[in-house]
């Protein structure tokens, strides 16, 4: 296998981008981290997309985009493991690079979820869940992450207040990112006097629907090296892992099994542990979800992830920022796109380009991007080469 | 849309609560599979799922999925029955407020949902408060 490094990075604004399709924001991005690589052409394309089939009525991605791209008759891969599609598309194109299959590739990801109402964008989200035997009782994803949260609650005695700063941090790192669907700062009050969707989650405890897209281009690490790119930063580990998709078939619902799995495999292969890193960006789908993943990854003792939340550590200039960029909360979560953003920040922060929500120092950090209720997570870590 | 295939080959479960039960290594699936996630084996018996159960965990659903906007606010738990298996479901002819993690419920056939307008009425488990 060899050394995989990223050398650009790729995306739009992110909101309800009602003049631009599906294609055109995709196309966006691909164009910006093709330059920003400073390549003349991708050897293959891999687009992570969670339903192009029920927001836009659009399936067979790759080569509708690999050709919108001017990039035809190239291979172009849709992935797709609902909102952990993009983080997965990312980790396909890392080993076709590692293989040696491919030298310069394109990961990328996209969702366009605003042409369809709110009832439809839900049904879509909801088949990220057990069809038969979970939504066809009436509950939503809200509803699921909801029910995580009442037993982390019970059992741990997280706090509404510890899950509202959650947000309260989210929204204050967005205000600082100029590509963030929400720029604005709120407060705990405000978070916890918003409306009830799913009782103890409130509407500020949710991300929002979002249209989006973001790419990155990877190549061998030698490549990078040579092509006098900006700044090389190198892929220390790429892993991957499940769990049940029923929530119900999970022994313990306050713990996301999957995010521990793929993080231990990822801290292994970079022969590091979680002290080691200057930053994580995590799949804070719901401020609960935050929580969890910041416990799976060993980042806070198991139960400890709320008061955690609360103290600052995870604060720009805290022991461990969480979410940098926003996160999903505050940034947006066009599903398919959001494992490429992440890298995406990565980037700019390893690059110094963070502007006023920069982590100092950073030199390494990790991203965890999550399916449904977890049943899937991909974990990668990225250092400075 | 859930169709009247897709509907019909449920009925056993939704119906009937019908479960597979490992016989390698007495495991019991709802609903039922082709393999033991536990052995890996491929014989099942059928058995009928416990009837008791208690609250794991639940929510309010304030802002429901289309088909059930009539019925918010309402409740759904993760209920762990006696048998050791744990379902999702509505918790019913309760009161929201005073609902609560490791109640005691017992399951009721209901109606569950209607698929759309004209389309069929969907049938199958919910729970109560017991006792």
């Amino acid at each position: 296998m060899r050394e995989v490094a990223v050398i650009g990075v790729g995306m739009n604004r992110w909101g309800e981008l009602w003049k631009k399709s599906h294609r055109q924001i995709w196309t966006e991005a691909a164009i910006e981290a093709i330059e920003d690589a400073g390549v003349d052409h991708v050897d293959a394309m891999y687009v992570g997309c969670m339903s192009g089939g029920l927001f836009v009525g659009q399936e067979h991605l790759g080569p509708l985009l690999a050709e919108q791209l001017g990039m035809g008759p190239i291979p172009g891969t849709r992935v797709e493991s609902a909102c952990a599609s993009g983080g997965l598309a990312f980790r396909q194109a890392y080993l076709a690079v590692a293989s040696g299959e491919h030298d310069i590739v394109i990961a990328s990801g996209v969702e366009k979820m605003t042409d369809v109402d709110g009832g439809a964008a839900t049904y879509a989200l909801s088949t990220a869940a057990d069809q038969e035997y979970e939504c066809y009782q009436g509950i939503t994803f809200p509803g699921l992450y909801a029910m995580m949260a009442s037993v982390h609650m019970a059992k741990y005695g997280t706090t509404r207040k510890q899950l509202a700063d959650v947000a309260v941090k989210n929204h204050y790192n967005g205000a600082r990112n100029p590509l963030a669907q929400f720029q604005g700062e709120i407060t705990a009050d405000q978070v916890m006097s918003s409306v009830l969707v799913a009782d103890p989650l409130r509407i500020l405890d949710c991300s929002p629907i979002t249209d989006g897209a973001a790419a990155v281009i990877l190549v061998p690490l030698d490549y990078a090296k040579k092509m006098n790119a900006d700044m090389v930063v190198r892929v220390a580990a790429s892993a991957h892992a499940t769990d049940a998709i029923a929530l119900h078939d999970r022994e313990d619902l306050a713990w996301l099994a999957s995010t521990q799995v793929a993080a231990e495999k990822a801290y292994k292969q970079a022969g590091i542990t979680s002290k080691d890193l200057s930053f994580c960006e995590v799949h804070d789908c719901f401020t609960i979800a935050e929580v969890m993943v910041s416990e799976a990854l060993g980042l806070f003792d198991r139960g400890s992830g709320g008061p955690a939340a609360s103290s600052g550590a995870t604060a720009l200039g805290g022991e461990i920022p969480i979410n940098p960029s926003g996160g999903l909360k505050s940034k947006g979560h066009p599903v398919g796109a959001t494992g490429v953003a992440q890298i995406r920040e990565v980037m700019m922060q390893l690059r110094g380009k963070a502007g006023d929500r920069q982590v100092k120092n950073a030199h390494r950090a990790l991203t965890q991007n999550m399916g449904g209720t977890g049943a899937s997570t991909v974990v990668h870590i990225f250092e400075r080469a | 849309m859930i169709g009247s295939a897709r509907y019909w080959r449920e009925i056993p479960q939704r119906y009937r609560y019908e479960a597979g039960k490992c016989t390698g290594c007495d495991k019991i699936f709802f609903p039922p599979r082709n393999v033991c996630s536990k052995c890996r084996g491929q014989e099942f018996e059928t058995v009928t799922l416990a009837k008791n159960g208690e609250v794991e965990a639940f929510t309010i659903i304030r802002v429901a999925p289309s088909g059930f906007q009539d019925e918010s606010p309402y409740a759904v738990g993760v209920i762990r029955l006696e048998d050791g298996v744990k379902v999702t479901a509505q918790i019913t002819d309760c009161d929201l407020e005073k609902l609560a993690i490791g109640d005691q419920v017992s399951r009721e056939f209901r109606l569950v949902q209607q698929d759309g307008e004209s389309g069929i009425l969907c049938y199958g488990y919910k729970f109560v408060p017991r006792g």
